[in-house]
């Protein structure tokens, strides 16, 4: 496979109230023509810089970004790259159907308006005005905007922000239909299960850095892991561990806790054969605590003078 | 041409914007009938020869196209606010192809305001022979051209909140300097005026008037101004955009 998007070496630092704040400190990723992945992290980890890099809205302080072979803004007008951006609203006055037909004519080979509309799932609001629309259609306008060029890599910024769930759905598919065409999708979220159930492969990011890139469900074992705590006297903590689905066991007093690969199956053995376990707790890793056990050494961010994290 | 298409809606959006469109083209109108309706038959308005409908039509229309031209400004700055002059910079749309969308759009409100303000001139029996009506047109539109800069200007370095006030209180100050509400000939204030490009869009109206027009003062002072405010229009948009 060839590397088609080429992220060499990022940095950017934007000046806040107390110096200079890294939002990207290195990043380095290739990814190849037609996969599906996600920039996965928490709020403040770089993602949306990241892509504005990637989409030549932001200059890199150092690095380089390689579209297709091409810098960011030869890509951009060449046509070769639609994006949803994280924060935008539409312009007001025109119908939905009028404002994709507007952008359209800014490509030399748009797709079809008909055609984008209905990949977007718009027939209905097509008519209307778009400062009537609800936030769950004014981000498929986003969406159909970010389209009509018939992008060869579709960028997309936290896409299911004020969503529905029944709309997040819908757009998943949506997303999922045109990444089928061959087509190079990268979308940034900060939700695990986003990640997992719409790309093959997911970055990891976190405070600037990449912390992991992998399969998604390579990654989702490794920051998916739950945490069983019950209260369980009398039991050896080392015949807990040897429990199925537990990885590792410790006690606390009267309290044990137990970290799962598997807590369905290890919630099912543990009352099996322990019936006595009470005040049972189980509880997901945050993303957030899950990246930053991953970041590990936090003196090396200490040494780097950032001012995000705090020091333990 | 695809960046004609483009052109093509935001003329449509701003003629659509129905709240702003009334406001910003009707008051000058409301305005000329407040202040000629009831002094139609001042046929020597000041001494200068004219009447007193013709003058303020005049007047008026200097300041309703000045009007017009700058409003371009809140557009963009209401753009800016949405996050859509972002979304732009990823399309193939140019730098040149944006600006002329925009002052198209500008010159179109403009020319709009400029036939409202002659026909209600004409309703209150202004009369010209054809030739001060082409002439005085076609002074305002090369008057205009500092700004349609102006306008691009302010939006790109405004927020929504402030640039009614600045639009607004701008306009005012220029009409009041370059001697839009009442004739200055001497003093101060006159020599400031000249050197402003309100003035000579006045001046230009005065050319229907008098039958004089600007003399190469006022082409320099446009020239100057239209070169000025395009570099500072083009500076404001790579600031904002960080586009460089």
């Amino acid at each position: 496979m060839s590397a088609e998007i080429q992220l060499e070496g990022l940095v950017k630092s934007f000046r806040g109230p107390q110096g200079p704040v890294a939002a990207v400190r290195g990043i380095d990723v290739s990814i190849a023509a037609g996969e599906t992945v996600a920039l996965l992290g928490p709020n403040g980890a770089g993602k949306s810089t990241t892509i504005d890099m990637m989409l030549g809205l932001t200059r890199p302080d150092s690095g380089s970004v390689s579209l297709f072979g091409r810098s960011p803004g030869e890509s951009v007008a060449a046509g070769a790259v639609g994006a949803m951006l994280q924060t935008g609203a539409l312009i007001r006055d025109l119908s939905v159907r009028e404002l994709i037909t507007m952008v359209a004519a800014l490509y030399r080979h748009p797709m079809d308006v008909e055609e984008v509309i209905t990949l977007a799932g718009l027939e209905e609001a097509a008519p209307r005005r778009t400062q009537k629309l609800s936030g769950g259609q004014t981000q498929r306008v986003r969406f159909a905007v970010a389209l009509v060029s018939d992008p060869d890599l579709l960028v997309l910024d936290e896409p299911t922000v004020s969503m529905d769930v029944e709309g997040r759905r819908d757009f998943w598919t949506a997303m999922r239909a045109y990444a089928a065409r061959g087509k190079t999708v990268i979308f940034a979220t900060h939700y695990l299960e986003e990640a997992d159930a719409n790309a093959d492969r997911a970055v990891l990011m976190a405070r600037g850095r990449i912390v992991a890139d992998g399969p998604t469900t390579e990654i989702k074992a490794r920051v998916g892991s739950k945490t069983i705590r019950a209260t369980l006297s009398d039991v050896e903590v080392a015949e807990l561990a040897t429990l199925p689905g537990v990885a590792a066991a410790e006690r606390h007093g009267d309290s044990v806790i137990l970290r799962c690969s598997d807590s369905d199956g290890a919630i099912r053995a543990l009352l099996e054969r322990h019936p006595s376990a009470r005040d049972i707790e189980i509880t997901g890793a945050g993303l957030e605590e899950a990246f930053l056990e991953l970041t590990g050494d936090e003196s090396e961010d200490a040494e780097d003078g950032a001012s995000a994290g705090s020091p333990r | 041409m695809s960046g004609w298409i483009y052109t093509r809606y935001e003329l449509l959006r701003a003629f659509r914007a129905r709240r702003f469109f009334i406001f910003s083209l009707g008051f000058p109108v409301v305005l000329f009938f407040v202040i000629a309706g009831p002094n139609r038959k001042v046929h020597n308005f000041d001494r200068l020869g004219v009447s007193l409908p013709l003058y303020y039509m005049v007047s008026l229309a200097s300041f309703g196209t000045m009007m017009a031209m700058i409003s371009s400004g809140a557009r963009i700055a209401g753009e800016r606010q949405a996050g859509w002059t972002r979304q732009l910079r990823i399309t193939p749309l140019s730098v040149r192809a944006y600006f002329r969308a925009k002052v198209l759009t500008s010159y179109a409100m403009a020319i709009t305001s400029l036939v409202l303000l002659y026909i209600a001139g004409v309703s209150l029996g202004v009369s010209l022979p054809a030739h001060s009506w082409l002439a005085m047109t076609g002074l305002i539109l090369v008057g205009l051209l500092p700004f349609a800069a102006l306008g691009i200007t302010l939006g790109h370095l405004m927020t929504v909140e402030s640039i009614g006030p600045i639009t607004g209180g701008t306009v005012s100050l220029l009409a009041i300097v370059s001697g839009t509400w009442f004739p200055i000939t001497s003093g101060f204030v006159h020599d400031l005026g000249q050197c402003l490009p309100s003035y000579w869009l006045v001046q230009a109206g005065r050319a229907a008037i008098t039958g004089h027009a600007w003399g190469v003062r006022g082409w320099v002072v446009i020239a100057a101004w239209t070169v000025a405010l395009t570099a500072l229009a083009g500076l404001a948009y790579r600031r904002d955009t960080g586009r460089v």
